[in-house]
């Protein structure tokens, strides 16, 4: 009853999010003087736009753990807002979607801030932004900002796999090197598999587990006390990009065990990094490596906290034929402290091996004037046997329509593997978005 | 010293230098003259410039696509390495996207490119690719835009008509073009390149032109201001209108990471 009448309000919103949209995308239409919104936003000089969005996705196999065939299935609206004033530019960006899966209407702020450059040799940029830096295509080694896994495997716009920041971003720029300091008050987890929606190998179980067991967490939600910093120095030499990274704050997705709570938690975590990236022969080539020093296990010894790890990438890109691109990339992950953490390990506990090695390929071929993108990502880890498709055709009907589809397949010999963990949430979706 | 000659030199690039004493002399000049001074006239007027672009992209069925972009280009040297910096407006998908290139004139170094994706903050780094590919999906050709070296073809002046010395490129290295040959039309005045003709292969007919169909005064500068590509093959047309344009504004040091991230405001406007 309750989920009904969500659902209706949520339809009910959308459709007058639809109205507005489609009253507000006709802007060939001498339209200002009849849209009170546009009117009232273009008087005060804000940019307005934005699109509407619907996209279906399901389950390709029974997952015995969760309930609804349904992966994704929403009506989205973003609207996106942006206002230059003499003292710095003002964005607010969010999506209104109703969710057919979890049933709820949702309200998600993207970016919510201000941006100023005071001096010559500095920016800010303050409140709620999506951040990103490092070198790595879908692998992440530096870049401990927020992600969104879920939206990430049920087929959401790959804007989505960035979760936004509540942080303040400083920026120093000099002749010799860059400075970027990005701190962030309390601290952004990922938005991680929980068992909501998607399945997944539950750590305590031992087993596949879905929407009757799942995750709870033990949150950081001290203000100030429980906060992240990351910082950032970088410089080019000649078409060369190199950076150094350091970050302090905890792991992004449960990393770690409290028995007394019976919860998984976000232990703490330091990582420090380096990156370049530049051109080699015809391509771009990139290389990027971090120690993760997990602070609450530094002996290695406690199986309930995740152990330190070195993590190393190396990357190619290049066009191999006429708007055809194709790029590899080799990813390895080393457990520090291997000895101490197998000897640490419950009876009957799944191990994980010392390396893991992981590789990934993506192709991308322009067809139709560019309008037609065929993609295909996948990552392959020889050590733990599986595998993640991500095969994509995207069509661009006109300058305002686009259409997609695409799948989300997860492949592998082992249960608990890093991707074959996900292998009943397999699932193939459709979309449909209207540009303004 | 190395050159390339673009259309988007010739025609966006804010740049068209009036090397008016050599145009007025009576005697005619040799071609590799005339190219030299139509590739410096068109493409390394004054220290930088901007404009406003806007692309009309028609199919063989008439549907039409539009860009909005606005360009900054700063010279390194003149004749030499350029710097560019495209933000762009239209269509919604790729507002505020911003491409970055570095062009290097040696015909042994590939450009560099950056495209910076605002959504995910994300800078990407481009691989340099085939040069003869479409242009935001338009019938211009990247090469078109970003240049195509004056050594890839050997230069023969064909013609000089009261207004135009015809002047016949054919490239070097066959192989790597879709084209056999092509013409272009340069004034006499201005060493404007007014008309391109791309000749088949096999056929050896007419497959391909561009236009500069509107050519104006800005700032002492005769400049293009629309610009017609058409492909007969595929029946597709693009049309390039050229507004605001300015030259000589004095661009900062804009071609860097910290500018893809937030854009300077000339560009934005």
């Amino acid at each position: 009853m309750i989920a009904t009448r969500r659902i209706t309000a949520a339809v009910a919103l959308l459709t007058a999010a639809f109205v507005l949209v489609a009253a507000a995308g006709q802007d060939e239409q001498p339209q200002e003087q009849t849209n009170p919104i546009r009117e009232f936003l273009d008087r005060h000089e804000i940019e307005y736009h934005g699109f509407y969005e619907a996209r279906v996705g399901a389950r390709l196999l029974d997952d015995p753990y969760q309930s609804k065939d349904l992966t994704i299935g929403e009506g989205r609206y973003q609207f996106d807002l942006f206002s230059m004033r003499d003292w710095g530019d003002v964005k607010v960006k969010g999506d209104v979607y109703g969710d057919f899966v979890t049933e709820e209407a949702e309200f998600d702020l993207r970016e919510a801030n201000v941006f100023m450059r005071p001096t010559d040799s500095m920016d800010l940029k303050f409140g709620r932004q999506v951040l990103t830096w490092g070198t790595g295509d879908l692998i992440f080694i530096n870049d401990v900002f927020p992600k969104d896994w879920v939206s990430f495997f049920i087929g959401r716009d790959t804007e989505y796999l960035k979760a936004p920041s509540d942080a303040v971003k400083v920026s120093l720029f000099s002749d010799t090197v860059n400075l970027d300091v990005v701190y962030t008050p309390e601290f952004d987890s990922d938005r991680y598999i929980t068992g909501e929606r998607l399945s997944f190998w539950h750590p305590r179980l031992m087993r596949r587990a879905g929407e009757d067991d799942e995750l709870d967490i033990s949150r950081r939600r001290e203000f100030f006390e429980e906060d992240e910093t990351a910082i950032r120095l970088y410089r080019n030499i000649s078409s060369y990009e190199l950076a150094l990274y350091g970050y302090w704050g905890y792991w992004k997705s449960p990393a770690g065990f409290n028995p007394a709570l019976t919860r998984a938690i976000f232990p703490e975590l330091y990582v420090y990094g380096a990156s370049i990236r530049g051109t080699l022969g015809k391509g771009i080539a990139n290389a990027e490596a971090g120690y993760y020093d997990s602070v609450d296990d530094r002996s290695g010894d406690d199986p309930l906290v995740n152990n330190s790890e070195m993590r190393y990438l190396v990357g190619y890109t290049q066009e191999i034929a006429r708007d055809f691109t194709a790029g590899v990339q080799y990813y390895v992950e080393q457990m520090l402290d291997y000895g101490d953490y197998e000897g640490s390990l419950f009876p009957g506990s799944k191990s994980r091996d010392e390396f893991r090695h992981l590789t990934s390929l993506r192709l991308t071929k322009l067809l139709m004037n560019q309008n037609l993108m065929l993609s295909l990502f996948t990552y392959y880890s020889p050590t733990d046997e599986d595998a993640y498709l991500r095969p994509m055709v995207n069509y661009k009907a006109s300058d305002r329509l686009m259409y997609e589809v695409g799948a989300n397949l997860f492949f592998g010999d082992e249960r608990h593997t890093f991707f074959n963990q996900f292998h009943y949430d397999t699932n193939v979706y459709a979309g449909v978005r209207y540009s303004f | 010293m190395f050159h390339k000659i673009s259309i988007l030199g010739l025609t966006v690039s804010l740049g068209l230098p009036l090397m008016g004493s050599a145009a007025r002399a009576a005697e005619t000049p040799d071609v590799q003259t005339i190219v030299n001074q139509a590739n410096r006239a068109a493409y390394y007027q004054g220290d930088d410039g901007k404009a406003a672009v806007k692309m009309i992209i028609t199919d063989k069925q008439g549907n039409t696509r539009e860009r909005e972009f606005n360009i900054l280009r700063k010279d390194v040297q003149d004749g030499g390495d350029q710097n560019y910096f495209v933000y762009f407006q239209r269509p919604a998908d790729v507002r505020r996207m911003v491409y970055l290139v570095r062009k290097h004139a040696g015909v042994d170094k590939d450009d560099d490119r950056w495209l910076y994706m605002p959504a995910l903050d994300l800078i990407k780094r481009i691989a340099a690719g085939d040069k003869r590919t479409s242009f935001v999906g338009s019938d211009f050709l990247y090469e078109d835009v970003s240049g195509r070296s004056l050594e890839l073809d050997t230069h023969e002046l064909v013609e000089t008509t009261d207004q135009y010395y015809v002047v016949k490129n054919t490239p070097k290295k066959p192989e790597l073009v879709e084209f056999a040959y092509y013409n272009v039309h340069i004034d006499r005045k201005t060493f404007m390149p007014m008309k391109m003709e791309y000749f088949d292969k096999s056929s050896g007919k007419l497959f391909r032109t561009i236009e500069s169909q509107k050519v104006e005064e800005i700032e002492g500068f005769p400049t293009v201001t629309r610009s017609v590509v058409t492909d007969l093959r595929t029946g597709g047309k693009t049309e390039m209108q050229f507004n605001d344009v300015d030259y000589n504004i004095g661009i900062g040091d804009i071609f860097e990471e910290r500018y893809l991230r937030r854009p300077p405001r000339e560009a934005m406007r």
